[in-house]
């Protein structure tokens, strides 16, 4: 029955105005007519990758267009009102009563200025939906339900105060707090750390059945929304292109493009034997200036040449710091870093330029490792210079070179970072610090900031790169299907410690160690019913919460 | 202790370090001029002896380190000295003008100050659209006209024409606070128009850039209305530049309005420092000198902790 339709989306179409760099504005179509059906007490999951439209569509169930971008056409009806062309005043009464919206990022979607309790209640009062205390005292049953510590008197904290996974439940609450029909969940758990996801994930799924609200489950994770939704809609640029059961497109999906997604990481790579270290870090402790406590403890740890070493950790555990104190950022309070067979001075300084050469770095964030006014060729030639004194025709086509390295064409050293995707961006990373021909690239999170298949294609470049030029990799990462892709060695580090170190084969074989087991379970699989398992058999909670 | 405390407490402590630096840069600078008060006194032809005896007379031979603190001691103790054209103290005529001046800026801050936050909060609710542009462009129309222009205008029209104020803002001794008020009525006006487009710039700028926080997002998903936004969510963010603004802006009241009390004929701080600047009269200029530093340091000192007051996280630490 269409009474049973609470969301009722045909024929979308989101237009936006681009702004290319040097062209005049125009207009591109960023949702091309998407038809989507949500009954009550449902949960869709809207799934794909960056650009595929699925925030613009979740944000569209409140007729909201973020950042300039227009409903330009098609039907939106809620609640059985088309709500698409509604005036503001009417978008207003039923944005925060009847749908409401959880972001990634709840740490930047509260304001710091207001204690959490009156940010929570906001709507059901300003609505006029409940009297200050009853909203109260519903707020303080959801922070319970929602497994937040002290649910009595967390309200009256600031956002400040608290974790990244306590605020995205209590943000969560504050969806839930008004009883909307509809709550709609921009990626809630892609910011937090593996090991707190699950905690809030089930956390989510509990409450949403609790409520029995319906619910958009916007992610780029299919294994994180298979435990979440009762059906899937797979979507790409702006387009659909598989609907189904979570259960049909988890385990018979029809469409390539989703069956792609489903067997993403589908590298296999087999560990090197033990060998030589070109780089060994020796009773390695560190701490920030003004601090009292040491960020990174007694850390000892071999890369074979040639090798990767993956370091793993939730946040906070010492990872980059480590990277810090190798590249000499953070020097050392005290232990020794040898690295081809020489130790390294303890600050960048003081090291030699080929000691500075032969150890280069990529980040996660491509977009800003990167100077916006230089073009690739610039970008990728300054190391050429620097270290190798090129000029003219010779960087051009070492250049060249390079960019077919990392399966570039040859138009790209003219462009500049902004006219390239971010696989792009980062594959030109990748360029410059090869461009030093050095025999140590410490990759700090190179695939976090993008979508699973361009990570699965960097992770490939990496791996061939090493095959060919034998440079070894420092590999820091969160996430454990990267690990097992790509390395030979595995270092756990936990609160500035290595807890677990060994050979890949070694280190997630069983019997593990606590800390280990919680990560390696916290990883979410793409199979229905994984999320209770897990829940059900932990030994030990996250430390992130 | 509380880490807010410790603040400032170091925030007044460098504040109060700034005070003396000043006096001593002013007391160097005085210094520095060419020839002394004696100098001044007795003019081009003075003898030498008449200078000598009238320097050891006024204590103008000690070294200049035992003048700066016998100075800065009168200071602390009330006595500024003595006016050397006529010989008054200078204290006693500094209080009633301090008055006067702190009566004036007071009336401007008080219409101003509100006055210039709530019409950038406005011009930041309709930004781009006719509201913002009309209240942008009188107020900067009002700043870009020199003050004796608007002071002018503004006696022509509400002093002459209509005949609402006395043309010149005379006030005495014994005057009612009602007399007072409607003396001073003209050029409130004008110093009004003179500080609100600063103001209002400000509180708009920094009301706009809040509003790109995801927090403004946030709310307005939550259905809140455009203005109940920008008072409850965008404002208690945007506090702190908008005070350090409104602080200059004060200070400026106080310290920097020499053209319109001559204009109106306003016997206060200001003309009484340029009538002695004009007769060289030094220890007048090294007293209100100081007084006006006093203020500027006094009023960004309150933006500060003003600042820090308002930052939550400061205020609540984890």
């Amino acid at each position: 029955m269409a009474d049973d339709l609470l969301l009722n989306i045909k024929g979308l179409v989101i237009e936006a105005t681009a702004y290319p760099p040097g062209e005049p504005p125009k207009d591109i179509t960023l949702v091309h007519g998407v038809d989507l059906a949500l009954k009550r007490g449902k949960v869709l999951g809207l799934i794909g990758e960056s650009g595929a439209g699925k925030s613009t569509i979740g944000l569209s169930a409140m007729s909201y267009g973020r950042g300039g971008v227009r409903l330009a056409a098609g039907s939106i009806m809620l609640n059985g009102r088309e709500i698409r062309t509604a005036a503001p005043t009417d978008l207003r009464h039923l944005r925060g009563r009847e749908v409401t919206y959880v972001s990634q990022s709840a740490a930047a979607s509260f304001n710091p200025a207001k204690r959490l309790m009156e940010q929570v209640i906001e709507t059901s009062i300003g609505h006029g939906l409940m009297t200050k205390a009853e909203a109260e005292a519903r707020a303080v049953t959801l922070f319970r339900k929602l497994g937040l510590p002290n649910p009595e008197t967390i309200g009256s904290r600031y956002p400040h105060q608290v974790s990244g996974g306590q605020l995205q439940r209590v943000m969560t609450a504050m969806a839930l707090c008004p009883k909307p029909d509809l709550v709609i969940f921009d990626e809630p758990t892609t910011a937090l750390d593996v090991t707190t996801q699950i905690d809030v994930l089930a956390a989510i799924k509990e409450a949403i059945r609790d409520t029995q609200v319906a619910a958009l489950y916007i992610t780029h994770d299919l294994a994180v929304v298979a435990q979440v939704s009762d059906e899937i809609m797979v979507l790409r640029q702006g387009r659909m292109v598989e609907l189904g059961t979570t259960d049909q497109i988890i385990n018979a999906p029809r469409e390539d493009y989703t069956k792609a997604l489903v067997a993403v990481r589908s590298i296999e790579h087999e560990e090197k034997p033990e060998a030589p270290a070109v780089l060994s870090i020796q009773n390695v402790t560190a701490r920030y200036r003004g601090t009292n406590f040491d960020v990174l403890k007694n850390i000892t740890l071999d890369l074979p040449a040639g090798q990767t070493l993956a370091v793993v950790g939730e946040s906070g555990s010492g990872k980059s710091t480590l990277a810090r104190a190798i590249t000499g950022l953070l020097p050392p309070r005290s232990g020794r870093i040898s690295f081809a067979g020489r130790t390294l001075s303890n600050e960048t300084k003081a090291r030699s330029m080929d000691d500075l050469r032969e150890i280069q770095m990529i980040y996660q964030m491509a977009d800003t490792a990167m100077n916006p006014r230089q073009t690739v060729g610039d970008i990728i030639g300054r190391p050429l210079e620097l270290y190798f004194g090129l000029k003219g025709a010779e960087k051009q086509r070492r250049v060249q070179e390079l960019l077919d390295q990392i399966e570039m064409g040859a138009g790209f050293a003219r462009r500049y970072p902004a006219e390239l995707s971010g696989g792009q961006k980062q594959r030109v990373c990748i360029a410059r610090a090869l461009a030093a021909k050095p025999k140590l690239i410490i990759c700090d999170e190179v695939t976090s900031a993008l979508d699973p298949l361009v990570a699965d294609g960097i992770l490939k470049l990496l791996l061939n790169l090493q095959a060919e030029s034998q440079v070894a990799y420092l590999f820091i990462t969160h996430d454990l299907a990267t690990v097992r892709a790509i390395s030979d060695k595995i270092a756990v580090m936990y609160k500035g410690a290595v807890v677990r170190y060994g050979q890949k084969s070694d280190v997630l074989a069983p019997p593990f160690d606590d800390y280990t087991d919680l990560l390696l379970s916290s990883v979410p699989e793409m199979r229905l019913g994984w999320l209770e398992e897990v829940i059900s058999t932990r030994k030990m909670a996250s430390a992130g919460n | 202790m509380h880490p807010i405390v410790k603040l400032l407490v170091q925030r007044i402590a460098l504040g109060l370090l700034l005070l003396l630096a000043v006096s001593a840069v002013i007391f160097l600078g005085v210094e520095a001029l060419p020839g002394d008060t004696a100098q001044a006194i007795l003019g081009q032809s003075a003898t030498p002896q008449a200078l000598e005896n009238l320097r050891a007379q006024l204590g103008l031979s000690d070294p200049p380190l035992t003048r700066y603190f016998n100075w800065l001691g009168g200071i602390l103790t009330g006595d500024l000295g003595k006016a050397l054209t006529n010989g008054a103290d200078i204290a006693a005529s500094i209080k009633p003008r301090l008055a006067n001046t702190l009566f004036l800026a007071g009336c401007a801050a008080v219409i101003a100050v509100p006055l210039a936050i709530l019409l950038g909060l406005v011009a930041a609710r309709y930004a781009g659209k006719w509201p913002d542009k009309v209240i942008s462009g009188i107020t900067l129309s009002t700043i870009s006209l020199p003050e004796f222009v608007v002071g002018y205008i503004v006696m022509y029209i509400f002093g002459v024409k209509m005949g609402w104020f006395s043309p010149t803002a005379m006030t005495f001794p014994g005057m009612s606070f009602w007399d007072r008020l409607h003396a001073v009525a003209l050029p409130v006006i004008v110093l009004v128009l003179v500080v609100l487009a600063h103001m209002m710039r400000m509180t708009r700028a920094a009301i706009l850039n809040v509003m790109q926080s995801a927090y403004i997002e946030t709310a307005e998903l939550k259905g809140v209305t455009p203005m109940n936004i920008i008072w409850k969510h965008a404002l208690p963010n945007a506090i702190a530049p908008v005070v350090a603004v409104v602080m200059l802006n004060l200070a400026y009241l106080v310290v920097g309005v020499v053209v319109v009390e001559v204009v109106f004929s306003y016997n206060a701080l200001g003309q009484y420092l340029v009538d002695h600047v004009t007769k060289r009269d030094l220890p007048v200029v090294q007293a209100v000198g100081l007084i006006f530093a006093g203020v500027y340091i006094l009023l960004n000192m309150l933006a500060d902790v003003i600042g820090i007051i308002a930052n939550p996280r400061l205020r609540h630490p984890k």
